[in-house]
């Protein structure tokens, strides 16, 4: 287990070095700067080359990688252009922000998953299973930013019963139990709507693994045995069917650095996905790169936390 | 006469295909007594399993009509929770697939601890743990202790089949049924299998329902034997007269199959077509008549019944009588040694 990891984690170091190098060109690639169309029009252009040639912006496209590598590795992102503030600092709130948001998501997910695939696998093909499964066609064909918008609107403007915009009222102390229900209350309603258009996946997943366990041998065997119905499923069937659910957690975490580019979007809601399309539209190319590089590694971190926690429920992949 | 354990009287066990039943066990009538090995013979699709799922109440989208007595309960009519307490407890099932059978992410000792204690909830754990102790020694499994942490997975399929027979033996069944249980199994496990419940049988006292394929395992175990064909029984007569003075056509179709080890053999004999599926299985007049078209008409009865010929020896059908092989000097005789 602990080599595994071990040897995992070191694979991980050439991804991150070509990873890093894909988004700094990509990046450069990009039309514009940080100074075009933020400076005023009557600035000689000249001065502009000159402030470009002192960042070192015309430098060999490696040069500059090495530079901004070597802060990376120190853990100096640069500063941002837009923000006028260290990087790390900016990516700290916002980080945390969409964790939060990610978290509530993934627990409402659960909520309404796990006992709606439960019931759909159980009793497959029977009017509760058509219906559930209706449901989950509808969340599957129902584009987010629309589902969002009309939740917005109909939960924050007309009945006004969320907040519409932020993630926290401002004027409240942090740390205060105030603070803390004001965070709350503003990411209940994006966390709302992402899960409940974002759970089909699980509760399709969920039901497919009951309805393919329900006809293994070892069920058989269970009753056999002389166990109750409940006893089979809550017992065998569901603790064989939530692997591969296990599995996908891993992924899932991924998001919780990710953040939602639709949702935090729609709600104004200053996640890392709203961060991202910022920068973007204003070549604010410390963060973007900042961004992408933390999303790259999140992802690579969450296929190997999929692995871990696989090896850790399923004794068959347990690994020595 | 011996004492029956089991009693099945009449019973069809039909499933649904498109709008309509059709029975896999149709009309069956057969006794098992206690203390014998009743073996079950009949190629794949005669409705061997069939039966024996039936016996256990384990099917579950399957029309079962008739009884099965068992001392003085109705299988066939309980209800589920009191199935339960039958289920591990009177009777014990071995199946076929030992690779598939056990729970992949449950540990042996909490497999076969189910069992134990599913019927006997007062057990103290410590006790529960001894006994799967000695239930696993008990089946030969080396290093009792280690396997008992052990995944199914960590096994090998011997292995894994000595720990179903510790499973169904655990609460000590009066009535064990073995599903084609070396079926799975390479040849020289299959003998330890069949060693062990035949050690496991004198050790018990319980009746054993076997059902096998394998005319070699049936001469090897069996007291008993009631040769099955498309859902219905054709002979019964215990395992001496049967291989000594078998009468049915199908039962000497399957005796000749046999290869003979003592004697050059160019062809080995086949029995012609194959065993019709649920849908066109032949409900009237005597259903393996399509497989000996050389026998004439006239030699099968309208509606075959199990007549007894001798005491204890029952033939369906009166085209035994008319029966032979087209080619006479084909057939040897199958005394048992």
């Amino acid at each position: 287990m602990w080599k595994f990891s071990v040897r995992r984690t070191l694979i991980m170091i050439p991804q991150l070095i070509v990873l890093s190098i894909l988004i700094f060109v990509l990046g450069q690639l990009m039309p514009g700067d940080a100074l075009s169309g933020q400076v005023g029009p009557d600035v000689d252009p000249a001065r502009l080359d000159e402030i470009r040639e002192q960042m070192g912006w015309n430098d060999p496209w490696h040069e500059q990688y090495a530079r901004w590598m070597g802060g990376v590795l120190q853990g100096d992102l640069g500063e941002s252009f837009r923000f006028k503030m260290p990087v790390t600092e900016l990516i700290g709130q916002r980080i945390v922000n969409s964790f939060w948001l990610s978290v509530a998501t993934l627990i409402l997910t659960y909520i309404i998953a796990i006992p709606l695939g439960i019931t759909s696998g159980r009793f497959n093909d029977t009017w509760r299973d058509q219906l559930i499964t209706g449901y989950s066609y509808v969340g599957f064909a129902t584009p987010l930013f629309i589902f969002a918008l009309v939740m917005l609107w109909l939960f924050g403007f007309t009945l006004g019963w969320f907040p519409t915009s932020g993630s926290v009222t401002p004027g409240l102390e942090p740390g205060t139990f105030e603070y803390v229900m004001s965070k709350l209350y503003h990411l209940l309603l994006p966390a709302i709507s992402m899960a409940l258009i974002t759970t089909y996946s699980t509760i399709q997943y969920l039901r497919n693994e009951i309805v393919d366990t329900k006809q293994k041998d070892f069920i058989i065997t269970a009753r056999a045995k002389g166990a109750s119905e409940t006893r089979v499923y809550n017992r065998h069937i569901l603790r064989n069917s939530l692997l591969p659910i296990a599995a996908f957690l891993g992924f899932e975490i991924t998001g919780l650095i990710g953040g939602s580019i639709f949702i935090e979007n729609i709600f104004g809601y200053p996640g890392m996905g709203q961060l991202l399309v910022e920068s973007i539209s204003l070549r604010d190319y410390t963060v973007l790169t900042a961004v992408t590089l933390l999303f790259g590694i999140a992802s690579i971190l969450g296929a190997l936390l999929s692995d871990i926690i696989l090896s850790i429920v399923d004794p068959r992949i347990r690994i020595k | 006469m011996a004492d029956k354990l089991l009693e099945i009287k009449n019973l069809t066990t039909s499933f649904r295909i498109k709008d309509d039943y059709h029975a896999a066990v149709d009309n069956l009538s057969l006794t098992v007594n206690k203390n014998e090995v009743l073996a079950i013979v009949g190629e794949s699709g005669c409705g061997k399993s069939a039966l024996a799922f039936s016996i256990m109440g384990l099917h579950t989208r399957a029309k079962i009509d008739g009884d099965i007595l068992y001392r003085d309960h109705n299988i066939a009519k309980m209800t589920p929770s009191e199935l339960n307490k039958v289920r591990g407890k009177d009777i014990g099932m071995i199946f076929q697939d030992p690779l598939t059978s056990l729970n992949p992410l449950m540990q042996i000792e909490e497999q076969i601890g189910e069992t134990l204690l599913l019927h006997n909830k007062e057990m103290s754990k410590t006790a529960r743990q001894e006994r799967v102790l000695d239930l696993l020694n008990k089946v030969g499994i080396p290093r009792a202790e280690y396997v008992m942490n052990q995944f199914p997975h960590e096994l090998s399929g011997g292995m894994r089949q000595r720990v179903m027979i510790a499973m169904a033996i655990a609460n000590k069944p009066e009535l064990l049924i073995a599903d084609e249980p070396t079926t799975a199994l390479d040849v020289t496990i299959q003998s330890q299998i069949l060693d062990l419940i035949n050690k496991l049988k004198d050790e018990m006292n319980a009746g054993i329902v076997l059902i096998t394929h394998d005319l070699g395992v049936v001469a090897e175990m069996a007291d008993r034997v009631a040769v099955m064909y498309a859902g219905q029984i054709v002979e019964v007569a215990d395992v001496k007269t049967l291989f000594a003075n078998p009468l049915h056509p199908y039962t000497r179709s399957l005796l000749n199959s046999v290869p003979n080890s003592d004697q050059e053999q160019d062809q080995l004999h086949v029995i012609q077509g194959i065993v019709p599926s649920l849908q066109n299985l032949p409900r009237e007049g005597c259903r393996f008549s399509a497989r000996i078209p050389w026998v004439d008409e006239s030699a099968h009865e309208k509606h075959p019944e199990l007549r007894e010929v001798d005491p204890g020896h029952q033939v369906r059908c009166t085209c035994y009588k008319h029966f032979s092989f087209p080619d006479e000097t084909k057939e040897e005789q199958h005394v048992l040694s």
